[in-house]
Formats: C-alpha cells, structure tokens, sequence
C-alpha cells in the first residue's frame, strides 16, 4: 500500500541554499521550443538535487498559439504553477509573448531575459484600413528596459546566425539564462549535451558559450543609448479618421450576371441579386482594394477612394 | 507520437508474482502525470489497455505502448465507449484492464459504465478521467465526480505526479476487493506537470479466467435489481474504508481553520497557506464522514477548496456542518496558487496583499490556428465561396470558426455535425445549402451511425470528410482509417469510398484538398444532388505524424495589390511586408514556415504569388 508522498530527492543532494521555490516561467509561440527549454532547466535542477515542477500545456500549444512552461525547483515545490508576480525569471522566446507574461514578473528582483524575434500572428493583420499597421503590442525594448531593471533583450538567431546554427538559437537563450542562475557553466553543458543530436553538441555549446558572454557583458546604459531596434508593430493608421471610405458605383446596364467580382471581393461584400446584376450588399467592409473593378471583363465597376483618381 | 520500442523509464519485461527489486534510490525519474500515470497501469500487471485520445489525457495511452506487448496489450479504440467495452470484456475474462479518456469521453462512455457498475470486476478495472478545468482544450468543463456520483463508481484524486501512479495501483487493489470499477480523475494540470516520482516493479496478479455467474454478469432487470441493493452496500463500505484509508490524509496545524481539498488544489493550498490544519482527500466519492466529521469538529471554521462543482462541500454541509466553499473559490476555471489566495483573503483568513503595479502590456490576441499548408483551410475556402450553412464538428477544423476563414456555424460535440445538418434539413427554414464538416477521426468516432441517419430520412445535405489521415487536434494518432495500430505497425484499414457507398449514399466523391478549383467546382456539385452526398477532401496533415515540407512560395512585391485575398486564407507563414499599394498592405511570405501548399498562389487574382524554382 501506498504511503503519504514525501517530497522526492535524487542520491547525493547537495545542501541546499535556496530556501522558497525558484521560479522560471519560459513562454514563446507553438513550435519555438519553450517545452525543450523548459525540459533542459528540469533536468539540471533534478540533477542538483532539487525537487522540480515542471508544468505545461499541451492542446491547442502547437497551432501556433501562446505556448508558456512553468519550472519551479527549491526543497521543497508545491503549487506546478508559478503565482503571479513571483517568476523570478522569464525568458521569452518571441517578443510580445514575453509581453503577455510581464505580470508574472517579480518586482525589483526579477529576471527579464527576451528574444527579439517577432512573430505576428494572421490575427493581428485585421485592420484591413488602408495603411492600417498591426495588432503587435506597442511595447518597444526601450520601453521595457527603462522600466524593468534587470531586462535582457537579444537577438539570439542572429547570434546563432553568426555561429553558422540558425537552429542553435534557443541555445543562445539558455546561455543568456544560465547568468541569471546559479548552477556551474559545467553542468548545464552536461545537460545541453544529452538534449541535442550528437553531431550537433559541438556548435550547440558553442552557442550556449555565446549566449552566455552576451549576457555577461551587457551594460545596460550603453545598450540602452544605443538601441538601433526601435520597432513598434502596434495598431495605428497612417489614415486620417474619416479619410478612409471607399465607394463601388456599379453601371447595372453593363453587368451581365458573371459571378467574377461576387468570387473574388476579398471581404464577400458584394452579391448577385435576383435580377443577375451586382449589388454592394456589406459597403462598411469594402476596404477599396478595387479588385471588382480590375476583375470585371465589362468595365461595370468604379471603385472611388479618397487619394485615387479612377481611370 | 507513440510508436514501438522501449521507454527510457521502463525496465525490459516483468515476471509474473515477483517482486524483488528493492533498490530504489535510483528508480526516481522525472515523469509526467500522463507518464506516471501509464507506469502506475504497467506495474499493477495491466494485461489490457485502451483509449481514445483526447487532450489532456492522450499521452496516458501512448506511455503505456512504450513498454513491452507482451507485457500490455494497448490499442487505440474507435470511441470511448469501445475502449471501455473492451476494458470490461478483458476484465469479464479475469484479467486487470484499463481505459483512459477526456472528461467528455465519459459521457459518450457513460451508457456501459452505468451498467457495467452493477455487474463489478473480475480482473480489477481502473478508468483515468481528465477533466479541463479552465477549458485549455475542450468544448466544455463538466466535473467528472458527478457522472461517478450517478455511477457509484468512487473517485481517487491525485494531488502530483507520484500519487497519480500510486493511485493507479491502489485503484486496482480497491477495485477488486470492493467488486468495483474505479476511476481515477486528473486534471490538466496534473496530467501536464513533471515532477520527481518514485517508481516500483511490476507486479501481475494470477489471473482468475472468466468466472461463470449469470446473475452477476448478465445485466436484466431480475438481475439488476438483484445487483442495485449491492450498489447501496458497495458505497456505504467504500465510505468505511475510506474513513481509515492512507488516500485521505490530515495535516494538523492551526484550529481557527481548516481546509478540505482535493487533487491537484492541494498544492495551491500547500503554497499559500502552509501552516494551516489541511484535510486532504485522496478520495473524493464516496466521502470519509467521519473522518470529515472529526476533522470539522477540530478546527472553528471549515472550508473547502476544490476546482469546479461543490462536490464535497454539498456533502460536508450534508453532514451538518457549515461550511464555505464556492461563496469564496469560484466554481468555473481553473485554480492557481493566486486564486486560493485571493479567496483566503476574503476569509479574512490571510492579509491583503500588497501589489504596486507593474508594467501590464495589453497582450496580444494570439489564438491558435490552422498550420502554414494546412489541407483544411482549401476545404472552407471553398465552402465559403458556396455560402453554405456548415455544420461543423470537432478537431483542428473548428479553428476555421474564427477569424478569417469563419466557416463555421455550429460546433457541439464530436460527431454531432452530421445530425446537426439533417435536423437543419427538416426543420426547412435554411435556404442555403446545408453541408456537415467532419475530420476522419470523428467521422470514425460517432459520424458513421448519424451518416446513415441521413441516408435513411432522405436528408438533402452535403458532409465534406475531412480526411487528412490522422487525428491530428490531440497531436497526431492513427485511428482505424489510417491502417497504423498504436505501436506503429501495419494493421487493416477502413476504406472511406466503399464504406460510405455501403451505406446508400449514391453520390460520393474523392478531391485533392490542394485543389481548391476542383474542391470548388465538386462542392457545386455535391450541392446540387438531391440527397445525401459526400465529398472526401483528402490531404495528409502537413504537421503529423511526419511533417511534409515542400519548396516555400514566394511574393512578388511589385505585382502584389495588397487586396488581402491571400490573408483570408490564414496562413500564418503570409504576413504584412510593410510596403503599401494605394495605402493597402502588401504581403510577404515566410520562408521557413511556408510548407508550399500553393494556396495562396491559387486564390491570388494578380498572380503575385511563385515558386522561385519555376521562374
Ligand atoms: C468525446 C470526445 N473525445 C475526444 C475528444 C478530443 N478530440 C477533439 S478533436 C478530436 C479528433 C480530431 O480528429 P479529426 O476529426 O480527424 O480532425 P483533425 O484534428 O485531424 O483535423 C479529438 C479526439 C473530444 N473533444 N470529445
Ligand atoms: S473594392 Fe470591390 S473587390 Fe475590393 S473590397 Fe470593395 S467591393 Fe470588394
Ligand atoms: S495539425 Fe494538421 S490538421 Fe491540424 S492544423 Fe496543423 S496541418 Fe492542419
Ligand atoms: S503556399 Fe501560401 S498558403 Fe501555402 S503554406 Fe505557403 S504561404 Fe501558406
Ligand atoms: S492575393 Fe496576391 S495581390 Fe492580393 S495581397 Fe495576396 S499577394 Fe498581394
């Protein structure tokens, strides 16, 4: 018969110096590599004698969706999820991913390690506006680094890019992340080295090494007077408010009921009525995009938008 | 993805009765609740094992294949209710069986489990029932303890990795000395959480063989209300056992409180209020009272912490004790360390905490979507361009609901699209054409029985089979139409054609789901047919169980008109470049993540879409 759980220890541990549960919350976009990542820190917390938490969600993760691992390790680890405001690290793999989870931070003491890279979902490129942007967050490094004291902002394929292995650049971030723990350089290469192939070990330590020095040696004033990355993605128009109507005039004489535009309006805003001529059934969704027009071997559509003169 | 060989945590074979190996130090491994959970059915002697996949409890199936056949005969079944058939009959025939499944797996279960409670076990019978709260991937967040509470079936609730192996176990030494199936619940949590656990050697119980006894194993009504009275009976011993059972645990601490909780809510309890007296319940139905009983008259005030429905604090009040639960904790989502906090707070049992805010961006929406060259997105293009009514079902599909493809009308439960479609059909208010979207799993799941539903009321609707040839929402498994077993070899294989012409339907035909013109042009068709017609739109996933890659398209900026055609698809490998045409965005396409399904190519009107190996 089973007896009550007792919090389980490898062989060997070693005394243990922290005394509440560390926490790292790894967060990033499905098929980044957030659960490796997550599954190497695990394993070297194991293998330092610490109880380890390692807590994911599987389901939707790999669709593209938000993708967050919460690994915790101490004496002893209770709750698999890390309580808001308590991750003394987060490391990010995709920029605004890391933007999600900055309230899980620890204030003052928290680690912000994120990778540059964005990545911007079909979601966000909705705003079919002329000259609309994205739906990106508005945070910029700047931003963050001014307000997150200890933030760290790399841009890890580019450094994997330089080493030759595009692929090496979630090694890149664990080097960047071994800074803000304390577990010797030596055995999180041991782990790195069961994690990937073989013939990959060579150039992935070289990347964790990398990772490593970029992160020692940053100095966040200089770096913060001299960031070149000041891109914003975030949703704003380049239009004018109420510059942005388009109209369709339709010359039902001349429509013969081919079906041409109905097909191909990107925002289905057009119909055939029941006398075969077309009609502009949804004019708020029609964006002006003046395919109707190109498209129709009749010459029975006008498209008029503000800045275009028609042909 | 499951398939054959040797998990690295699982020892080569086993010996039948033995139990020797005492040298444990070195069996802790790092282990999923899934993982542990599969360990804890090999090494209870589990001679036969089945499932139908279904997030979070997928991976529970797939561990168990990894260890030796010889060992555990573990197959994927066609539904729920198969593999707990199956279950029943290996365990009818003396041997300990098991099945795992989703919450809502149990309800398409529940007929057999309602029955089979009567009849009891002779092999051991354990069923693993993953609830979702907080609905992570589900299409609800039904508490698995009430369909146990009507099935008298009682419930052990692991709080971590370890205890969901040692349950395991324990399910089945419970299960056969009480005449029960068991259930063990998990939650996605649970279920998606490594931790450190401790595991043993696998013990087989000799088997008994099928035990003759009609009045047992023959459910009728003289024999059922034979067996109901002994329902009554198994609970109230079950309560009994409970009451001194090791699977309930009191921690003492303070008296002015004292919380009651369960599974994986104990750790949030643990993490926030440490020292407080802490009951908890390894077993959540039938409840220990008097265990309850004395723990309440411990402590001045009671409360219970338990994800979802009140299930033991109704019972607690029952027992005349005042009790809080869901005034503070809330009964729908799922709980965190934060959300037992804040319920203690408005105990008044802990101070308010301090919180300055920090820097909270507004995050971005990122929902989950069809993969880049996924062969479904064709499929409701097209049905778009139809403007049908579209029924729809569930797996990776039901993401062509939302933005932009928004193909989708309905979506209830797996399978359900089909006889949503024919009840649209003969309610006849629907003036466009009426078309059911099903995958190949689901199809096989529950499709089949509302198909010939259809056929035989002369339904006038069109079913678009998603065939993509894998179940592919839960991350890739074989299914009977794939001709693949679970441990990856070669098994017989449903013929979608045949089978469908088999059931009367006149009109069947097979597309390319590249293709989206003749994908098109077929749906008109099919359309058309008066009566039941089904089209196949057949594809292989582009992500499992291998990922297809071909040559990545590319946009031509000057010939692109940034009409959004293209965008409309959803491919996530499209994007906005940052260049404008006549103020609107033209595109661009990334070359890592574009898997070269042509799509894009196909709907684009200005032909600016290439593949650079073509120019
Ligand atoms: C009763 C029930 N069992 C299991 C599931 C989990 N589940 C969701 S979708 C799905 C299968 C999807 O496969 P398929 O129909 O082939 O579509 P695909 O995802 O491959 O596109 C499963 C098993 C569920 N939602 N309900
Ligand atoms: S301009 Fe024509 S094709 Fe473009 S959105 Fe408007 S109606 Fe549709
Ligand atoms: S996993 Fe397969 S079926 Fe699902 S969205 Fe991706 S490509 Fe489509
Ligand atoms: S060909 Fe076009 S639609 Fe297909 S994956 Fe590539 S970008 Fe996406
Ligand atoms: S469909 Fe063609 S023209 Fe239209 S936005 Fe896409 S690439 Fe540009």
């Amino acid at each position: 018969m089973t007896t009550a759980v007792k919090p389980v220890k490898a062989p060997n541990t070693p005394p243990l110096t922290i005394p509440r549960p560390h926490n790292v919350l790894i967060v990033g976009v499905g098929g980044q590599g957030v659960i490796m990542i997550s599954k190497v820190l695990a394993t070297l917390c194991q293998e330092q004698g610490f109880e380890v938490k390692q807590s994911e969600v599987h389901g939707m993760a790999k669709r593209g969706g938000a993708v967050f691992s919460h690994v915790r390790f101490g004496e002893i680890v209770h709750s698999p999820t890390i309580p808001e405001g308590e991750a003394d690290v987060l490391l990010a793999l995709e920029w605004a991913e890391g933007m999600r989870w900055m309230p899980y931070l620890r204030q003052q003491s928290g680690t912000f390690i994120a990778d540059t890279q964005r990545i911007v979902p079909p979601f966000a490129c909705r705003n079919r506006t002329r000259g609309a942007r994205t739906g990106y967050v508005g945070e910029t490094i700047q931003t963050v680094m001014e307000q997150v004291e200890n933030s760290f902002a790399l841009d890890a394929m580019g450094i994997a890019k330089q080493l030759g292995v595009v692929k090496a650049a979630n090694t890149v971030l664990l080097g960047a992340l071994s800074t803000a723990l304390d577990f010797p350089t030596e055995a999180w290469k041991s782990v790195i080295s069961k994690f990937v192939p073989p013939q990959t070990t060579k150039v992935n330590l070289l990347a964790f090494d990398a990772g490593r020095e970029w992160a020692l040696g940053f100095d966040r004033e200089s770096e913060l007077r001299n960031i070149k990355d000041t891109r914003s993605l975030h949703q704003e128009s380049t239009v004018e408010a109420g510059a942005d109507y388009s109209r369709v005039e339709i010359t039902e004489e001349w429509c013969k009921g081919c079906d041409i535009c109905v097909k191909f309006c990107p925002e289905r805003c057009l119909i055939m009525n029941e006398k075969l001529i077309v009609e502009m059934a949804e004019p708020e969704l029609c964006t002006g995009c003046r395919m109707c027009e190109w498209l129709c071997p009749d010459f029975a559509i006008t498209v008029h938008t503000p800045n275009h003169v028609p042909l | 993805m499951a398939k054959a060989g040797t998990a690295a945590f699982a020892p080569q074979g086993s010996k039948e009765g033995t139990n020797n190996n005492t040298d444990v130090a070195s069996d802790v491994k790092p282990l999923m609740g899934n993982e542990a959970i599969a360990r804890g059915v090999w090494e209870a002697g589990v001679r036969v094992a089945s499932a139908y996949p279904g997030t979070p409890s997928t991976e529970i199936l797939e561990n168990v294949a990894r260890f030796p056949e010889q060992d555990i005969k573990a197959e994927w079944a066609t539904n729920e209710k198969v593999a707990l058939d199956v279950a029943i009959g290996a365990s009818f025939a003396g041997v300990r069986a098991f099945v795992a499944m989703k919450h809502v797996g149990l309800n398409v279960a529940s007929d057999s489990l309602m029955s089979m409670t009567y009849i009891g076990v002779n092999g051991g019978l354990v069923l693993v029932v993953c609830d979702d709260p907080g609905i992570h991937s589900s299409q609800n967040e039904q508490d698995t303890r009430l369909l146990a509470r009507l099935a008298m079936v009682p419930v052990l609730e692991p709080s971590d990795a370890q205890e969901a192996l040692d349950f395991v176990k324990q399910g089945y030494d419970i299960s056969e000395q009480f005449d029960t199936p068991v259930i063990v619940r998990s939650t996605t949590r649970l279920s998606h959480t490594r931790s450190l656990v401790r595991v043993g050697e696998r013990v087989v119980p000799i088997s008994k063989g099928f035990v003759d006894n009609i009045t047992k194993n023959v459910m009728v009504p003289s024999h059922a209300r034979i067996r109901h009275p002994r329902l009554i009976e198994r609970e109230r011993d079950l309560a009994e056992f409970f009451n001194s059972s090791d699977l309930n645990r009191w921690e003492r601490g303070g008296t002015e409180y004292g919380i009651i909780t369960c599974g994986i809510s104990y750790s949030y309890v643990k993490e926030v209020a440490s020292d407080a007296s802490v009951l908890k319940l390894g077993a959540s139905y039938p409840l220990a009272e008097a265990l309850i009983r004395e723990f309440c008259e411990s402590v001045d005030r009671v409360l219970v912490i338990e994800e979802l429905e009140p299930v033991i604090e109704e019972t607690v009040r029952k027992l005349g004790f005042e009790v809080e639960g869901k005034s503070l904790f809330p009964r729908v989502g799922e709980f965190s360390p934060s959300v037992v906090r804040e319920g203690l707070v408005s105990a008044g049992l802990l101070p308010v905490a301090k919180s300055t805010p920090g820097l909270s961006p507004e995050p971005l929406a990122r929902p989950p979507v069809l993969c880049s060259g996924c062969p479904h997105t064709s499929s409701y293009m097209a049905l778009r361009a139809i403007n049908a009514r579209v029924a729809g079902d569930i797996g990776c599909y039901t993401l062509a609901a939302i933005e932009p493809l928004k193909a989708i009308d309905t979506c209830v439960a797996m399978g359900s699209s089909i006889g949503n479609a024919v009840g649209m059909y003969k309610a006849g208010t629907e003036n466009r054409p009426i078309v059911a979207t099903i995958g190949d799993s689901t199809f096989i799941h529950a499709g089949i029985p509302p198909l010939i539903d259809a056929v035989y009321s002369r339904a006038d609707i069109t079913v678009l089979l998603l065939d993509n040839h894998t179940t592919a929402m839960t991350g890739g498994q074989d299914h009977a139409g794939t001709g693949v077993n679970l441990r990856g070899k070669q098994t017989e294989r449903v013929d979608f054609e045949q089978l469908i012409h088999s059931l009367g339907v006149k009109w069947v035909r097979k597309v390319d789901s590249y293709n989206l013109g003749n994908l098109y042009k077929c749906l008109q068709d099919a359309v058309r047919h008066k009566g039941v017609s089904v089209i196949i739109s057949d594809r292989p996933c582009v992500l499992d169980p291998v990922k297809i890659k071909g040559t990545s398209f590319t946009v031509r900026a000057e010939s692109c008109v940034g009409c959004q055609s293209c965008m409309n698809l959803g491919c996530p490998a499209l994007s906005w470049s940052g260049e404008l045409y006549d103020g609107h965005n033209k595109v661009e396409i990334n070359q890592l993540e574009c898997m070269g399904c042509s799509l894009c190519a196909q709907v684009c009107p200005s032909d600016a879409i290439y593949l650079p190996t073509e120019e």
